[in-house]
């Protein structure tokens, strides 16, 4: 009897104590603050820090897979989100963010397309998502690293700034798909050619540790994903600002 | 001698079933041949189980998603993890078990008794994935996430079980954290021929095993998978840890022995780990990424795990230096009952481990379900641990009394418990 009250006053504990952890996610506000180590980067964005300095318009081509995109609401994912925090951030310079999705393609497939599409478009600045399609055909990650590594080298020959983005942070399907080698060897590419790397995985790991988003957590409309993708805009603006090392006073 | 894996996967898998029981009963007549049977002796090397134990548990804990245990694994503080253990020991006790048989009994029947346990880990192989399947089926049918719509394309298969369960079966299809086992039966496959060839000439097929592997890494070999990609353990590249395991086992520890008491051996020992520990600290404070040397960054990144970089094998090296030199093999501490659920773990590994990957999958679906709060991750790690150690326990008391009353004289047991794991 003694021992039956025991287990159902821990039991109580325990219920109580997985409660009040839920509820206080729940009740914390998103601030999905980035910690700057994350935002950190060597490499610069000579192009963009140019075209700002003189006056010149910033056009900004983001290049990625599904994750680029919100399919309910376009104007809710990262690009735009993007865009209007930069249009904020630098009033004085006329910032255009487009978008190419390069649906099911691995950095192979997209990486021989790119000449063409920068061609056209003549941005100041790519923004290339990738690794995840990668990832999950479980492509060989030396030829990925090779992809990477001609599809900068071909842009950065067009004469664009050029940025890489990684994979979501996804930790439902972390028992299917395999990110560290995609994750380590676009860190790899971005080093070797100077080029900053977003590194969306880790922003969104923390998130998910700092309990600002529940990611893991099954069931979600669009509204998880549009507060996503508002914070990786902001981030991406903040770390776009940072690498063309704009300072307050060009931003005005 | 019949695994957790052979009696679960039943139900499901009527005709491999069968063949497991046959198999099974004959494995029981052929335990009681007196060719096969052999001495047992003393010599069981507890660290080696010690060693396959916790490269099980951290396996498991390797297998979910991060939490506060996963500190506690050692591939955050070097370049090699439990992978390296695991193989290595599973060489090691293979050649001890079966280079034996293979004195005593010829090749013929040492080769028979390879491939009944290549056949065993081949059925476990299959039950994982038809839990893998129905979780995954599961997952697919009830995730809804407008952010993640691209990741859950990962399901696609399911639209064509027809192909993946034969490309499965046929081992070509595995999913995420189911690698070891085609591994390892790959390696089992053609431990024949790696005995063969040491009983002739041991340090010559070390020589060899080096040899592909260079040509691997020179000619970027690997096998392919489907439904595109490559095997995520290259076995003609993992196949040197193997070897060496082998090599180890059939003497060549013995040979080394006065290179690993060799205080240069330790000292170098020690300088690489505390290197290899340095490194690692900067992937995990990237606050630290600055005071990396950008050549040394070109020069080692990607530390390749697929086709165990050179990194990687000497870091385990040193890791297995050191624990020679600080553990002897009659160190008391192996009888301690602390240890003892470690040892019982590693003593029967196959079956642990594909607990191990079992509970990895039910963990993560408990974490689905509940929304994973840090406790839960560790409550639900600790209690996979605890329910690996009863599962060891329960075996090795069923396999004792088994023993016992299978027949006083010839007990078998341990040496088919130290097969366990080749």
């Amino acid at each position: 009897m003694k021992s039956n009250s025991a287990a159902v006053l821990g039991l109580t504990l325990l219920a109580g104590f997985l409660t009040a952890a839920s509820a206080r996610a729940e009740d914390a506000a998103p601030t999905c603050d980035v910690p700057a180590y994350l935002l950190a980067t060597d490499s610069a964005l000579q192009k963009v820090a140019d075209a700002v300095k003189t006056g010149h318009p910033l056009d900004i081509l983001v290049i990625g897979s599904r994750s680029s995109t919100i399919s309910t609401s376009e104007a809710g994912a990262y690009p735009a989100r993007l865009q209007a925090m930069l249009r904020d951030k630098l009033p004085s310079v006329a910032v255009n963010v487009s978008v190419e999705l390069e649906v099911k393609k691995t950095a192979e497939e997209v990486a021989a397309g790119l000449v063409k599409l920068v061609e056209g478009k003549k941005p100041t600045l790519v923004i290339w998502q990738t690794g995840t399609v990668d990832a999950m055909r479980s492509i060989d990650p030396d030829d990925f690293r090779g992809a990477v590594d001609e599809g900068v080298v071909a842009l950065q020959n067009a004469g664009t700034d050029v940025i890489l983005m990684n994979l979501q942070y996804s930790p439902r399907t972390e028992t299917m798909i395999s990110a560290p080698p995609y994750l380590d060897n676009m860190r790899v590419v971005a080093q070797q050619h100077d080029v900053p790397l977003f590194d969306r995985f880790a922003i969104m790991h923390h998130w998910n540790d700092t309990g600002d988003f529940d990611l893991f957590s099954a069931f979600h409309g669009p509204e998880l994903a549009k507060r996503v993708h508002d914070c990786l805009g902001r981030a991406l603006s903040k770390f776009v600002i940072d690498a063309a090392h704009l300072n307050p006073a060009q931003q005005n | 001698m019949t695994t957790i894996a052979d009696r679960v996967a039943g139900p499901p898998l009527a005709g491999p079933t069968d063949a497991v029981a046959r198999d099974a009963a004959a494995a029981a007549a052929a335990a009681s041949l007196p060719a096969i049977s052999f001495p047992v002796g003393g010599e069981r090397e507890l660290r080696l189980d010690l060693f396959r134990g916790l490269a099980l548990w951290l396996i498991f804990i390797d297998h979910l998603p991060p939490n506060l245990l996963t500190w506690f694994t050692i591939r955050n503080y070097g370049f090699s993890d439990a992978t390296e253990i695991f193989i290595f020991i599973s060489g090691y006790t293979a050649a001890f078990v079966y280079g034996r048989a293979m004195l005593q009994s010829g090749f013929v029947v040492a080769t028979a008794r390879i491939l009944r346990r290549v056949w065993q880990i081949y059925v476990a192989h299959v039950f994982l994935f038809t839990i893998f399947l129905a979780e995954i089926s599961y997952v697919a049918t009830s995730f809804e996430n407008p952010l993640y719509s691209e990741e859950m394309g990962i399901m696609d298969f399911l639209k064509q079980p027809d192909v993946t369960i034969v490309q499965a079966l046929l081992l070509r299809f595995r999913p995420v954290n189911m690698d070891v086992l085609p591994l390892y039966i790959v390696l089992m496959l053609f431990l024949p021929l790696i005995l063969w060839l040491m009983k002739w000439k041991a340090d010559v097929t070390l020589a060899l095993s080096v040899l592909l592997y260079v040509i691997t890494w020179q000619y970027d070999l690997y096998l392919t998978a489907y439904p595109n990609g490559f095997w995520a353990f290259n076995p003609l590249a993992w196949q040197l840890l193997f070897v060496f395991g082998a090599w180890c086992a059939l003497g060549g520890a013995r040979r080394m022995s006065r290179i690993l008491s060799s205080p240069v051996t330790m000292w170098i020992s020690f300088a690489y780990l505390f290197a290899a520990f340095c490194v690692t600290l900067t992937w995990y404070l990237p606050q630290l990424n600055h005071l990396m040397p950008r050549q040394v960054e070109q020069w080692m990144y990607p530390i390749d795990k697929t086709d165990l970089d050179v990194l990687r094998f000497a870091h385990f090296l040193a890791l297995a230096a050191i624990t020679v030199r600080f553990l002897p093999r009659d160190w008391s501490g192996l009888k301690s009952p602390w240890l003892r659920p470690l040892i019982l773990c590693g003593q029967h590994s196959l079956e642990i481990f594909c607990l191990g990957v079992f509970l990895a999958f039910a963990g993560h679906f408990v974490l689905a379900e509940i929304a994973g709060g840090a406790a839960l991750h560790f409550a639900v790690s600790v209690s996979g641990i605890l329910i690996m150690c009863a599962a060891a326990w329960l075996f090795s008391w069923y396999k004792h009394s088994a023993d016992k009353s299978a027949s006083p004289t010839k007990s078998t047991g341990g040496n088919a418990d130290m097969a366990g794991g080749g």
